[in-house]
């Protein structure tokens, strides 16, 4: 019997309209094509003109839908009738939530703003929230960098003027050499997965350093499984090959770097250790050609790398890179002195600084490009070297993430390779000045009742002197941010904020206010404590932390805490503004930023959190915010304020289709149809720069005076390398007991201890204070490709992947316990234990287990059932990082985080595991939150049955 | 292979109707049945059996309402082929029942029953090569898998019809020796079925499944691709214990030969009885069958399963 | 239909590149929300909020770790969807027809309006990538995106499956693996593109690129003298001064 095969319509209609706009699945911001069908999202994919993805999307990105669609949204904003933590709430209006907020926020202004406490985790409109706390005048305002991963930013902009993160990239098409520390995912997600594509398609040789052989790091082509924390004895026994196969870019270090400076060898004086400088004080260098001391910031090509020089003042002086030599051709830095710390046979240290070493000048690229250098001197060829490391958390989660990051950029620079071609790009707008010339306020004097900051919150302190401190020279923010506890805290502590409010340490807040941050769950360290804080009490039985405003989107674990609810939409229902003014997504070659717009109207009674915080801006006559008649500025909320709202004369919130016709960018006047013009260009602007400009724009005039045009620059200087930090050792002269700003007494010796101008390896703090023959094992965590910290877990698809997590652990150490895969075991630190189901590997450190970052669930969130895997054997790692450190000499619990920065140190955890008996689940287990107002979901979903496309 | 109860009761149902079918059918040819309401409600149940079975194996369709398109591959799908078999042994089988229930004396019978008797044969033998044909599953994919699902149909068809008609009086030892030896012929196919499964370790293994790990490397699962099992993982992951399997090997050896054959020889050597007796013998190989039957699903390794932790199949 | 063409035009399939791919299911979610609304409509999820979800996905990743003889350890994310193949027994199963292998292009599809959903088919796929819908009750599987690459309601660059337009590393290739001068059967044929389970005989068309090894071939620097600081020093800086003054 003939059977016909059917005859397939094979050109179906997609969809009826499709709307371009800017993914937030995660913090990449991708551009995506949202295809819609009956007013319904049927489809979303990578936007190929993006700058960012250029047309691929990520696992997260095309689940938008369920996430889209979640049953976990928020439905109406909501007012706690209950106990905390309950779920019992009541939906109100908005009027009703917004005179409530107003109530509580002008009452605390009118007294005492400081008591406002205003953090925003997963924030892409910190310029705006930034501003809007700098105009409450409350200090304590941070967003999520501070538990992030400021240790990465602040190394960097320290050390070169731009960062790993996302705010630089390794030159992928010229790369010959890539070396990536300590990476899972990244905030640039998809471009990372371009990049290594494309090196590996060009036979470009990848190697990986990092404890865990997953994802990015399988495919590397070699593996580096280094011990956790220990990755600066790795780099400085690099750098010691280099040093001594003398296998440097001498030319490079003298023409950007400080390492021909001369630094004051005067132990015990107040400038000991700072650079000797002139009258305008530039620091001076030893100039060969003049035969006598020269300006450092001449680039003069003549200076001289090495010598003991005799200072006018009769004081002598060496060279920074004397003093870098001497540090790492030291005995600490042999590959054969840090074999056994790292885990990495010498031989491989050696192998890899070879071909380091080859790769940089034996393969040198070179592009026939003119340009000319901040001190005009033309070059007719751009040489790189093919060299590009990238970093992140693996590196920067350590408290000693800052030295270690500053110690990558050394060997980058040793090499020669900050933006070059093959080597590490900047993406505008940086690079920017080293150090940074932004710097932190909300010092005591600064906060008045009804007044603003003086400046931004967040900053770059040069020295003591730039510290905020209240009278007594104790921390003024709540966080203890920019106190001796963390005095280069770029960022802040957001992780210190709920538990130092409860314990009233540094001292008590009214108000609570937090956006996007799972706090009772994923992003605290110390879950559990953290939750007896949201709900300690007093002994009156009130509340020690008195209110607590949250936005959230969705029913995350921390909703039933707050006590009035902001619902916000999802990222297809609002207006968004990803600025130059805050985190950009510009890439090597293009200034770009973005926006989202509403896609889809929201089908519930929620508001975007922006228009609500202007909206509250308003009602609380903020300046900035009201008109001088007190009237509202941004009466359109947030869009209104995106076009209208200016920085500076002509900059504002988006630097694209600026002037009246939209002929400008960067600079320029208002433009009324600025949205529209996003909206019609697939929601983004970029700015392709001169091939001239490309490379070397620490120092390319042409780039240098193009930035400072378009306003994305300060100074026509040149950025030169701070291999030697001056503002580090700043504060350990203080620790020294030098200048009239003085730590504490307990801070003295970990300040002098761990602020070396000269980056160094040191033991993490918790390492040094545990016992570590019991707490045998490092615990550390991974980010799944696939799942955006805690809001994946609602997504119908995505949960499917990974519903729960399991503890992996060497085959060895499953071995020395007895555990097969699936076994149960007990992991115990210093702070508590966690029963979790464990998987045998052969791709990790056999000193190291980790699992998948915030898959562990509460019930009661997330519109999942109370029997779902992710709460019922799924398994948090926060329950037994501790947010304070043991106590040490002197009984003051620091914060667990880098002395330095304050960056928060989850991966310094230190374990033991034993085998536990079989009852299949997880422990701590919580209580489930209650919710009275989310609707079940449903227990089957069909989506797209509407739409299907019927053979002929 | 997951046991769905749906297929374990059609092959063992329309299994013993069409055995039944076929020893009536050669009976009638041979003279030998009894006729009037015996032959009948033979026949009868021989078709009840049959249509329970082939209905209940609609229940694991997903679309029962278009079975009819089932019938159309016959060229190369064994599915479609048995489906045929099954309504083309229908007509000469519905018509014998339709004239002994008229109790109309027709010449055609035996032709019909030949027709009939071909027919179960068929169809039965294509069931077998449902399984027999699948070279995913090693345990499946044997020459004697046809020979036992035909054995096995015998045996209980052959019993069934030794039970009617001691209960309708007309024991014969014809019909015990007939027993006897399909249920020893059953009984020695099955195990030598079971001794050739267990002797193949199976060809494929992981490393070919993912052409990793190159000449003597081993591969060995890091993740699944999801964290609870999907289709194919249920469907075709369906594990059961080495212990578990030989005890049911044990019990369905007793059930389904051992214990019928100790009562159809005293049926036969004995002198009365014999209705309780293939009552007992019928009973217990019914139960013994689908033992079988869910062993035959629940022991068979799929290749797919290498993706998914089995290291060879 | 259930008989396989004889041959067929054009045999189109992916082309997956081991070395590259970094498992982050980007092809797996794009499948799954280009095919739920797609030609085999939905893609039904069971139990999506609560203790056991799970649905029909059509491409799904695995990841292995792989040790050679030799005992090297690799770890390999491995995407597995339905290959395709030249002589599959899940077409010629089928009773319906609603199982087969398209003339034109090779690709093995699942007429929904036909299938019974008897799972035979899955039976007897040895790769595991025919998924049933419990909930729409018909086979699905990969379709190879055969609404979309064709589709003139799409610009032609995007005329590619969903999983190779997501792939944002681009491990995953599309193309006529029929024709030895298209660009995946020449990476196929460079890089020694392999068959999975090639010993059992149903000739997949999809194949698969292996990891391999690259490596910089520089001469370690020499092993260290037992050389004091201070000479090591001495030597770094004379060398500098030198190379400076020239
Ligand atoms: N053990 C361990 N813990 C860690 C880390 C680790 O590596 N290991 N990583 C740390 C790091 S680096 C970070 S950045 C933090 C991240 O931790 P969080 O900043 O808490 O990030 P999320 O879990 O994504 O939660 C953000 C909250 O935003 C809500 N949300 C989602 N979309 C929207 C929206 O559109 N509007 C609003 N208003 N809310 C929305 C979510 O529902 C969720 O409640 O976790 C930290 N915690
Ligand atoms: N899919 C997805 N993408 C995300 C996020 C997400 O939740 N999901 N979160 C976003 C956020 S907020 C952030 S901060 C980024 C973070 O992105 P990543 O920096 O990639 O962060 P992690 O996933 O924590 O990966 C840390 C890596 O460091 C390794 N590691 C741990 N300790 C050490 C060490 O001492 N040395 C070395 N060399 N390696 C070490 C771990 O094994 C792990 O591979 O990702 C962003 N992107
Ligand atoms: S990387 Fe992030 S922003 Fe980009 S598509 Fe994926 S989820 Fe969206
Ligand atoms: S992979 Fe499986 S489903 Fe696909 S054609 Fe081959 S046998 Fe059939
Ligand atoms: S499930 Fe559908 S496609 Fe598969 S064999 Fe049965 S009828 Fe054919
Ligand atoms: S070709 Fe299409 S159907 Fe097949 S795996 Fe890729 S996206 Fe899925
Ligand atoms: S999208 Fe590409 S890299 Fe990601 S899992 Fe799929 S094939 Fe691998
Ligand atoms: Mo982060």
């Amino acid at each position: 019997m003939a059977h016909k095969q059917p005859i397939l319509d094979t050109s179906p209609k997609v969809s009826d309209e499709i709307r371009q706009t800017t993914c937030y699945m995660c913090a990449c911001r991708c551009g995506i094509n949202v295809h819609l069908r009956d007013g319904k999202v049927n489809y979303i994919e990578g936007n190929r003109d993006h700058p960012v993805n250029k047309g691929v999307i990520c696992g997260k990105g095309a689940s938008g839908i369920m996430q889209h669609y979640s049953p976990a949204r928020l439905q109406a904003p909501m007012k706690r009738v209950g106990p905390r933590g309950s779920g019992q709430f009541e939906e109100i209006s908005w009027d009703e939530a917004l005179e409530l907020a107003t109530d509580w926020l002008g009452a605390v202004r009118k007294s005492d703003p400081k008591k406002l406490a205003f953090f925003t985790g997963r924030d892409q409109s910190q310029s705006l929230t930034g501003l809007w706390a700098m105009k409450y005048g409350t200090p304590n305002f941070a967003a999520h960098g501070g538990f992030c991963s400021v240790n990465m930013a602040a190394g960097g902009l320290y050390t070169f003027g731009g960062a790993f993160w996302e705010f630089g990239d390794p030159d992928w098409d010229y790369t010959r050499y890539f070396m990536l520390f300590g990476v899972a995912e990244d905030h640039a997600s998809n471009p990372i997965k371009k990049g290594i594509g494309k090196i590996k398609k060009r036979g470009a040789k990848f190697v990986s350093v990092n404890p865990v052989r997953t994802g990015y790091n399988a495919v590397a082509d070699e593996w580096v499984g280094i011990r956790p924390g220990t990755d600066a004895l790795f780099v400085g026994a690099l750098i010691h090959e280099l040093f001594r196969a003398q296998q440097i870019d001498l030319d490079y270090l003298i023409r950007y770097t400080n390492s021909p400076w001369l630094v004051i060898q005067d132990p015990g004086a107040a400038d000991h250790g700072l650079f000797a400088r002139d009258e305008e004080g530039n620091p001076l260098v030893w100039s060969n050609e003049a035969g006598g001391f020269g300006s450092g910031k001449v680039s003069d090509l003549s200076a001289s790398l090495t010598g003991t020089r005799t200072l006018p003042d009769g004081r002598t002086a060496r060279t920074v890179f004397e003093l870098m030599a001497e540090r790492y051709l030291g005995d600490d830095y042999t590959p054969e002195a840090v074999e056994e710390r790292t885990g990495v046979p010498a031989t491989q240290i050696r192998k890899i600084a070879s071909e380091l070493a080859h790769v940089a000048f034996k393969e040198e690229v070179i592009i026939e490009r003119e340009w000319t250098d901040a001190w005009g001197r033309k070059h007719d060829k751009l040489i790189g070297r093919p060299i590009s490391m990238h970093a992140m958390r693996g590196i920067s989660a350590h408290s000693n993430g800052f030295q270690t990051c500053r110690m990558i950029h050394i060997l980058q620079i040793l090499l020669g390779s900050i933006d070059c071609p093959g080597g590490f790009r900047y993406k505008p707008p940086y690079p920017k000045q080293t150090p940074p010339n932004l710097l932190p306020h909300g010092a005591s004097g600064d906060i008045k009742p009804e007044m603003p900051l003086g400046g931004p919150h967040l900053g770059f302190p040069h020295g003591p002197h730039h510290l905020l401190l209240d009278e007594d020279g104790g921390p003024n923010r709540l966080d203890k941010g920019f106190s001796w506890d963390a005095p280069m805290s770029a960022h802040g502590l957001m992780h210190m904020v709920i538990n130092n409010a409860a314990n009233k340490d540094p001292y008590g807040i009214d108000v609570l206010f937090m956006y996007m941050a799972n706090m009772a769950w994923n992003s605290s360290m110390n879950t559990p404590g953290t939750i007896d804080a949201l709900t300690k009490t007093d002994e009156n039985g009130d509340y020690v932390i008195p209110k607590i405003i949250y936005s959230d989107a969705y029913y995350s674990e921390t909703v039933p805490f707050a006590d009035l609810i902001l619902p916000d939409t999802t990222y297809l229902e609002r207006y968004d503004c990803i600025s130059l003014l805050d985190r950009p997504i510009s890439e090597p070659e293009i200034l770009a930023d973005s926006i989202r717009y509403p896609v889809v109207e929201p089908d519930r009674d929620v508001r975007g959190f922006q228009t609500v915080l202007i909206d509250l801006g308003a009602r609380l006559g903020l300046p900035g915010f009201v008109d001088d008649n007190g009237a509202p500025l941004y009466p359109g909320g947030y869009p209104d304020y995106i076009v209208n709202h200016e920085r500076k004369p002509g900059v504002g919130p988006l630097a694209g289709f600026r002037g009246k016709d939209g002929t400008k960018f960067g600079v320029g006047e208002k433009n009324p149809d600025q949205l529209k013009r996003y909206i019609e260009n697939g929601a983004f602007w970029e700015q392709k720069f001169d091939p001239e400009h490309a490379y070397f724009r620490h120092a390319n005039r042409g780039y240098l005076d193009w930035g400072i045009e378009k306003g994305i620059r300060l100074t026509p200087d040149a950025t030169i390398f701070q291999l030697y930090s001056e503002p580090v050792q700043k504060f350990r002269l203080a620790a020294e007991g030098h200048g009239d700003r003085q730590p504490p007494e307990r801070a003295r010796d970990r300040i002098r201890t761990y602020f070396d101008p000269l980056p160094f390896w040191y033991e993490p703090m918790e390492e040094s204070m545990v016992d570590t023959e019991k707490f045998s094992l490092h615990a550390i965590t991974q980010r799944p490709m696939h799942m955006y910290h805690s809001w994946g877990s609602q997504n119908a698809w995505l949960r499917q992947i990974t519903a729960q997590n399991r503890l992996y652990i060497h085959s060895s150490v499953g071995e020395r316990i007895g555990a097969k895969d699936d076994d149960w075991v007990w992991l115990s630190s210093h702070q508590g234990r966690v029963k979790c189901q464990v998987k045998l590997m052969d791709g990790v450190n056999p000193q190291t287990v980790w699992t998948w970052n915030a898959i562990g669930k509460r019930r009661g969130a997330w519109g999942l059932s109370d029997d779902a895997p992710e709460s019922n054997q799924g398994f948090l790692l926060n329950h037994l990082i501790s947010e304070l450190l043991p106590a040490g000499g002197g009984g003051y619990r620091y914060s667990n985080s880098d002395p330095i920065t304050g960056q928060a140190a989850w991966f310094d955890l230190r374990v033991s595991i034993e085998k536990a008996d079989g009852d299949g689940k997880t422990e701590p287990f919580f209580e489930p939150l209650g919710t009275s107002t989310q609707k079940p979901s449903p227990n089957k979903v069909a989506f797209g049955a509407e739409f299907r496309r019927k053979a002929l | 292979m997951h046991p769905a109860y749906s297929v374990i009761l059609f092959t063992t149902s329309s299994g013993a109707g069409y055995g039944l079918l076929f020893w009536l059918s050669l009976a009638h040819m041979a003279g030998r049945l009894p006729g009037g309401a015996m032959a009948f409600i033979a026949v009868a149940l021989a078709l009840v059996l049959i249509t329970a079975g082939l209905l209940s194996s609609t229940f694991h369709l997903g679309h029962p309402e278009r079975a009819i398109g089932a019938f159309s591959q016959w060229r190369s799908s064994w599915l479609s082929r048995e489906g045929v078999a099954a309504v083309a042994t229908y007509i000469p089988a519905g018509l014998l029942a339709l004239i002994w229930l008229i109790g109309a004396e027709a010449g055609v019978t035996k032709l019909l029953a030949l027709l009939s008797a071909t027919g179960a044969v068929a169809t039965v033998y294509c069931t077998g090569m449902i399984y027999g044909s699948l070279r995913t599953i090693r345990q499946w994919n044997k020459g004697l898998t046809p020979v036992v699902y035909l054995a096995l149909a015998g045996a209980t068809g052959a019993l069934l019809l030794g039970a009617m008609m001691s209960i309708f009086g007309a024991a014969a030892d014809w019909v015990g020796v007939v027993t006897l030896m399909s249920l020893v012929a059953a009984g020695a196919t099955k195990l030598a079925y079971w001794r050739q499964i267990d002797a193949d370790p199976g060809q494929y293994t992981t490393e070919m499944a993912t052409g990793l790990g190159g000449e003597g490397g081993s591969v060995r699962p890091l993740d699944p691709p999801h964290t609870k099992p999907n289709f194919v993982m249920r469907e075709m992951g369906y594990q059961v214990a080495r212990k578990h399997t030989r005890r049911l090997r044990r019990l369905s050896v007793i059930a389904l030969f051992a214990v019928p054959i100790v009562a159809v020889l005293i049926a036969v050597l004995a002198s009365g009885g014999a209705a309780i007796l293939y009552l007992i013998a019928t009973l217990t190989a019914g139960w013994g069958v689908a033992t079988e039957r869910w062993l035959f699903f629940a022991e068979a390794e799929h290749v797919s399963q290498l993706y998914y932790g089995a290291n060879r199949a | 239909m259930t008989c396989l063409p004889k041959q067929t035009d054009k045999k189109l399939g992916l082309v997956i590149d081991l070395d590259i791919c970094v498992g982050c299911q980007a092809c797996a979610t794009s499948c799954k929300e280009w095919n739920t609304s797609g030609y085999s409509a939905p893609l039904s999820d069971h139990d999506p909020y609560g203790a056991d979800p799970s649905g029909a996905w059509l491409n799904r990743i695995h990841s292995f770790e792989a040790t050679t003889a030799k005992g090297v350890s690799k770890t390999v994310h491995f995407p597995r969807s339905c290959l395709h193949c030249e002589e599959p027994a899940c077409v010629t199963v089928c009773p319906t027809g609603a199982s087969y292998k398209r003339e034109e292009d090779g690709i093995v599809l699942v007429n929904p309006d036909t299938c019974i959903g008897c799972k035979l088919c899955s039976w007897a796929c040895p790769y595991g990538a025919r998924e049933y819908d419990y909930d729409d009750g018909v086979m699905k599987k990969c379709t190879l995106c055969v609404d979309r690459i064709y589709n003139e309601n799409i610009p032609e660059e995007d005329r590619v499956p969903a999983c190779v337009r997501a792939c944002p590393t681009g491990a995953r290739a599309f193309g006529d693996l029929g024709d030895p001068d298209s660009d995946v059967s020449k990476s196929v044929a460079a890089r020694d593109g392999f068959n999975l389970l090639d010993e059992f005989g149903y000739k997949p068309v999809n194949k698969y690129l292996p990891p391999r090894i690259n490596s910089v071939q520089a001469a370690p620097a020499a092993e260290e003298p037992a050389a004091p600081d201070g000479s090591r020093l001495e030597k770094l800086f004379a060398w500098a001064d030198k190379a400076l003054s020239r």
